[in-house]
């Protein structure tokens, strides 16, 4: 299972992954296997300030529907798009074409309380 | 947790495993919508040896199964199975399943693996026929064979012709070396094949035998989690959504396995001649979803005054038509087809549509 050493991660399966005061968010790739084939994203918070663990959508998978979860605190700035033609994405590439937001981070120190890729690796027993 | 004799060739072959009935069943191997398009194009392979099976034998086997079963046991001739369900005492359904005539005095019962102990229990309870019951369940494997190459995919491995098998007939004999297999021209998904039964330990030979006959087919191993999309493609109910001890035979439009004919005497008869001629309430619906969401158990079905008609028992994304397809019990006179309703999927009012099924 592919869990990237330079990513933080939630105990909800998102990962994030910092770049000044910016993020990207996505789900793991234990999250994509658990869920099985992505159908469909909604996210329709892009402008809305969210707390940490606040819904910012809802991710549609053949079987189930899950919530996603902030990672941290933050502005949602950006939704990838790609994502409405293409939700397989998330399965084929969950790290990296299947992003699903970028946040502008509120507190930067929130993002150092988030599970390190071992903290997450023992967390899913990987 | 019981598993089933291909427990390790599914795990082998890197099979999400989960719990199913008591069962450690495969859910899905390459992806659910690649196993459900892969049984629509060519062919795919199920174990569903988690289902239950039943022997009936003696002189009072076809008096026992005509009071339990809505169907009509009585027109079955050797070689034929029928649908049917059994109506609960109390204007529900204990369970549906397959009934298989062998002769006239020996019926094999194919019954959900949720409701297997449930089902014994009630047909014992039943049996005042003096038929001879034998609950054979961890004996039997049964795998399926699905899709519109499955024919030609185990006519490589018996003598006998299969395109002669018409369906919801039957056939026992020898598949990939095995003598006396159960070759059934039945199944789950819409797609054609066939349903095979077959001794425990024979199950893992002939799963082989038909993975390696299929390989020219394209054929894939698929799971509960497509044989779940196949089936609600098809609008067949589920036992344990669309139906129930609480669902009425009419309700989810069995009627026409329901069978009033020949004065035959059988459980909930007089309930369901009533309800017939008055009018069921609600009925089972099928529908699509207008753009995107994907209906789930549980969600509410309302009408564009807001107003709650009924609720979904089915759902999901249909992989053929690419849209969230449904099935759900709904007010009778708010159940038309063509009536424009919605779904409430996380709060909003999501449009559909009331179709008829099959959806595909």
């Amino acid at each position: 299972m592919n869990i990237p050493v330079d990513l933080k991660y939630t105990e909800d399966h998102e990962w994030l992954r910092r770049d000044g005061d910016e993020a990207i968010v996505g789900i793991t790739d234990f999250a994509q296997g658990e869920l099985g084939d992505v159908v469909f994203i909604e996210i329709e918070t892009k402008g809305e300030k969210l707390s940490k663990g606040d819904i910012f959508g809802t991710v549609e998978a053949v079987k189930t529907v899950s919530d996603l979860f902030m990672p941290v605190s933050g502005e949602v700035i950006e939704v990838n798009e790609a994502l409405n033609d293409k939700p397989e994405l998330v399965n084929k590439d969950p790290y990296g074409e299947g992003w699903m937001i970028k946040i502008k981070v509120s507190d930067p120190k929130e993002a150092d309380n988030l599970l390190s890729a071992d903290d997450y690796k023992k967390m899913v027993n990987a | 947790m019981k598993v089933t004799a291909l427990n390790g060739i599914h795990k082998r072959s890197g099979a999400k495993m989960v719990e199913f009935a008591g069962f450690e069943m495969p859910v899905e191997y390459s992806g659910i919508i690649d196993e459900h398009m892969t049984v629509r194009r060519s062919a795919g392979i199920f174990d569903v040896s988690h289902m239950g099976e039943f022997w009936i034998r003696g002189s009072g086997a076809l008096d026992l199964i005509n009071q339990i079963s809505s169907n009509d046991p009585s027109v079955l001739k050797s070689g034929m199975a029928q649908y049917t369900c059994m109506p609960n005492g109390r204007g529900g359904i204990v369970d549906d399943l397959l009934v298989y005539c062998f002769d006239a005095e020996k019926y094999l019962l194919v019954v959900n693996a949720s409701n297997t102990e449930k089902d014994r229990e009630w047909i014992l309870s039943h049996n005042s026929f003096n038929a001879v019951f034998d609950d054979v369940s961890s004996e039997i494997s049964q795998i399926a064979v699905q899709g519109p190459d499955a024919v030609k995919v185990l006519q490589k491995l018996t003598d006998i012709n299969l395109s002669g098998v018409r369906s919801y007939h039957f056939i026992t004999g020898a598949i990939a070396g095995i003598d006396d297999v159960v070759i059934s021209a039945t199944g789950y998904t819409g797609a054609g094949g066939f349903e095979l039964y077959i001794k425990n330990r024979d199950a893992v030979s002939v799963w082989e035998a038909i993975a390696n006959a299929g390989m020219q087919y394209g054929i894939k191993p698929a799971g509960l989690g497509a044989r779940d999309t196949l089936r609600l493609e098809m609008g067949y109910c589920l036992y344990g959504n669309d139906i129930d001890d609480t669902t009425s035979p009419l309700e989810a439009g069995l009627g026409w396995i329901t069978k009033f004919n020949n004065d035959r005497k059988f459980v909930d008869r007089h309930f369901l001649e009533m309800q017939k001629s008055e009018g069921v309430k609600r009925k089972l619906r099928g529908f699509i979803i207008e753009g995107k969401g994907i209906p789930r158990k549980g969600y509410n079905i309302i009408n564009s005054d807001g107003e709650i008609t009924g609720r979904v028992t089915s759902g999901t994304i249909s992989p053929v038509l690419k849209k969230g397809i449904g099935m759900g019990y709904i007010a009778a006179d708010h159940s038309s087809t063509g009536t424009k309703i919605f779904i409430e999927i996380r709060k909003k009012a999501i449009p559909a549509e009331i179709v008829k099924m099959p959806f595909v």
